[in-house]
């Protein structure tokens, strides 16, 4: 091997590849039974780059020649860039090294779109395949569905790969006929269907027979860029929750647009990257996945973007004051979860720990809730509790003037106020 | 106030209990190791490890938790936590004094504290699985040294065992001084002298393509980072400065 072709290389592909942000690596459960390497579980993060994103998988392209030209993506066949693309043999060599090191959990394999569909496909196949066949290899591999590929291909993926994805990209249709004019949304859609019918079928006969082979365990992410097309957040997430629904995606990625392009449909070059909208966006998500939330309680016509100095459940909860106080002793489970400041793991204690005993402020302090938050819309076995009749408004300007919100610092008008 | 002093180990810890309840001792201090001159002022316990006795404050436990909950008390008093012994003791006396199981009776400040233990091994466990970086040596054998803030090399065996079945490796606690040495067949403890083989010396027995890969693995953590995103302060909560030594990208 070449040591400065092959490190020049990898420079070129992970630079490339590093605006995809999904980095998960849990969800499947692959084991090491053929005395072979590796296996996939939980999931680890193996290091954080200095932005502070995980590095979980080796990610990288296996070429960057593009056919297309999306104005968002720094690979865009107009761009005046160096390109390079591996071979199927480097990228084995530099995952099975990479993993017997303990540097990455497994690969995630994507690529430019050269000659067409299938012709990509079938390379990024390839290398699953070696990896799984020639090499015993049990780590975990993630594979780009490369939009327009026979459903032939994309079967063959899903045997070796724990999990697929294809990018939304854009949230709208709009957007992308915009940016991305050579795309068509329904290419998208349409491998994302074949697979999860596919992967439902195969869940099914592995219930039925042990041995039956696993069919993409990880099942299928997809992901859209925030702030390159001026969606709002209602749109934004009512397309997640579609997705989630309609093909259930165990995951949907929202990545800040970072300015990477000179263009004039885009956002200018030295715009900052809209890293608080795309927090409150996750936030939001976890409300739909795990807190019982539905899209519709989130963002509604009269709230069409999620408050950015406050997260989206404090302001449902100010949206929704009649339903507070409730008693922390008695309350549902469901409900408790909607208290700002409780999360899933203190709401979790507190009903564990209330069957041996009613539950004050300093004990829920111990479990871990957030008081300074909570306080406003919950009683305990106190006689102290919130008894003024505060407006939603007076609660939001309370909780951030004690707060030491990451972000305060960016919000001028916050400072303004003082 | 009296002082019970025990060698250290969890049979005398138990043991150290059982004497609590054979004394009917209220308030209790609690350290490991040998018998201090200092200590002659004071009322003190020195406590003779005692199978039989232990076995009966096991039993007495086993009866009132489920096996999830003696393992992971076990656990905790084996990663050596600073003065964290008195707390481990306020829970075992809790739960034998309670009917019920209490196990998740997390308003008592015991069972609490306990908990929070918990969580405190399982991330640092779950911090090594992550951070531990092999090298590759001549004889075929990964190597990794690591200085984790507690004991908990023995829980890692599994997870490495599962993985990393098909290749020789050793992963070494430099702070207490002994390994875990993987030989393809089963894992076994080792203790290196390092007095004859100093532990920064292994680079001398590299094999020919580890500083290739090494390189590699440090290209490729910069060519990921989006300097436009820069945040220091969340890159620094994620690893600690203290584990850098031992991580090939941050050296």
């Amino acid at each position: 091997m070449n040591e400065e072709r092959i490190t020049e290389k990898l420079n070129i592909l992970a630079d490339a590849a590093k605006y995809d942000v999904s980095c998960s690596s849990s969800g499947s459960k692959r084991k090491n039974e053929n005395k072979g390497l590796g296996n996939a579980s939980n999931g680890i993060c193996h290091t954080y780059t200095e932005d502070g994103r995980c590095v979980s998988l080796l990610k990288i392209l296996l070429t960057n020649h593009c056919i297309f030209d999306c104005a968002y993506c720094v690979s865009r066949s107009s761009n005046d860039i160096k390109r390079a693309a591996f071979t199927v043999q480097e990228v084995v060599d530099l995952t099975i090294n990479f993993y017997r090191r303990n540097y990455i959990e497994g690969l995630f394999l994507s690529s430019g779109i050269f000659k067409d569909a299938d012709y990509t496909m079938e390379r990024l196949v390839r290398v699953a395949k070696k990896l799984r066949t020639e090499h015993k290899f049990n780590g975990y591999i993630h594979l780009k569905s490369i939009p327009g590929a026979s459903d032939e291909l994309m079967r063959e993926a899903g045997l070796y790969a724990d999990r697929l994805s294809i990018n939304l990209e854009i949230p709208t249709e709009a957007g992308l006929k915009l940016l991305a004019p050579e795309k068509n949304r329904q290419d998208m859609i349409k491998p994302m269907g074949f697979l999860n019918n596919e992967i439902i079928q195969h869940t099914e006969e592995k219930q039925l027979f042990k041995k039956a082979p696993m069919f993409a365990p990880a099942g299928q992410s997809t992901q859209m860029i925030i702030g390159a097309t001026p969606e709002t957040d209602q749109q934004v997430l009512y397309t997640s929750n579609y997705f989630y629904k309609s093909f259930n995606l165990k995951r949907v990625y929202y990545s800040g647009y970072v300015p990477v392009i000179n263009d004039n449909r885009l956002p200018a070059l030295h715009t900052s990257v809209p890293m608080v909208r795309e927090n409150r966006l996750y936030q939001a998500d976890w409300l739909m996945r795990f807190y019982g939330f539905k899209v519709n309680e989130i963002v509604d016509q009269q709230n069409p973007h999620l408050d950015l100095d406050i997260d989206p459940k404090l302001s449902w909860s100010l949206r929704n004051l009649q339903v507070f106080p409730i008693d922390i002793n008695t309350a549902d489970l469901q409900l408790i979860l909607r208290v700002p400041g409780i999360g899933v793991q203190s709401a979790q204690k507190i009903v564990s720990a209330r069957k041996f005993g009613r539950l004050d402020w300093e004990q829920l302090k111990k479990i871990g809730v957030a008081l300074n938050r909570a306080k406003y819309f919950i009683t305990c076995n106190s006689s102290k509790f919130e008894r003024r009749d505060l407006t939603g408004n007076a609660i939001k300007q309370y909780i951030l003037a004690q707060s030491q919100s990451k972000y305060l610092k960016n919000s001028v008008t916050q400072l303004n106020l003082f | 106030m009296t002082t019970l002093i025990y060698d250290g180990t969890f049979e005398g810890l138990l043991t150290a209990v059982f004497e609590i309840y054979e004394h009917r001792l209220q308030h209790i201090k609690i350290e490991k190791g040998e018998w201090l001159a200092t200590a002659l002022f004071e009322d003190v316990i020195k406590v003779h490890t005692d199978d039989k006795r232990a076995g009966r404050v096991l039993q007495g436990l086993q009866k009132r938790l489920s096996a999830g909950a003696m393992q992971r008390l076990y656990a905790v008093h084996m990663a050596g936590m600073e003065g964290e012994d008195i707390n481990i003791i306020g829970y075992i006396r809790y739960v034998i004094d309670s009917v019920q199981n209490v196990e998740e009776d997390y308003g008592n400040r015991y069972v609490l504290r306990l908990a929070e233990m918990v969580r405190m091994i399982r991330r640092e466990k779950h911090r090594m699985e992550a951070f531990i970086r092999f090298q590759k040596l001549q004889d075929e054998t990964f190597y990794s040294a690591i200085e984790p803030d507690f004991n908990i090399l023995p829980l890692l065996g599994k997870h490495f065992k599962n993985r990393y079945t098909d290749q020789k490796w050793i992963i070494y606690d430099m702070r207490r001084n002994y390994g875990l040495f993987y030989n393809l067949h089963a894992i076994e403890f080792i203790a290196l002298d390092f007095s004859t083989t100093r532990p920064d010396n292994v680079i001398s027995t590299y094999t020919e393509d580890e500083s290739l890969y090494q390189n590699l693995w440090k290209n490729y953590f910069h060519s990921v980072n989006i300097p436009a995103r820069k945040n220091t302060k969340l890159h620094m909560r994620h690893i600690p400065k203290r584990y850098w030594r031992f991580l090939t990208e941050k050296i």
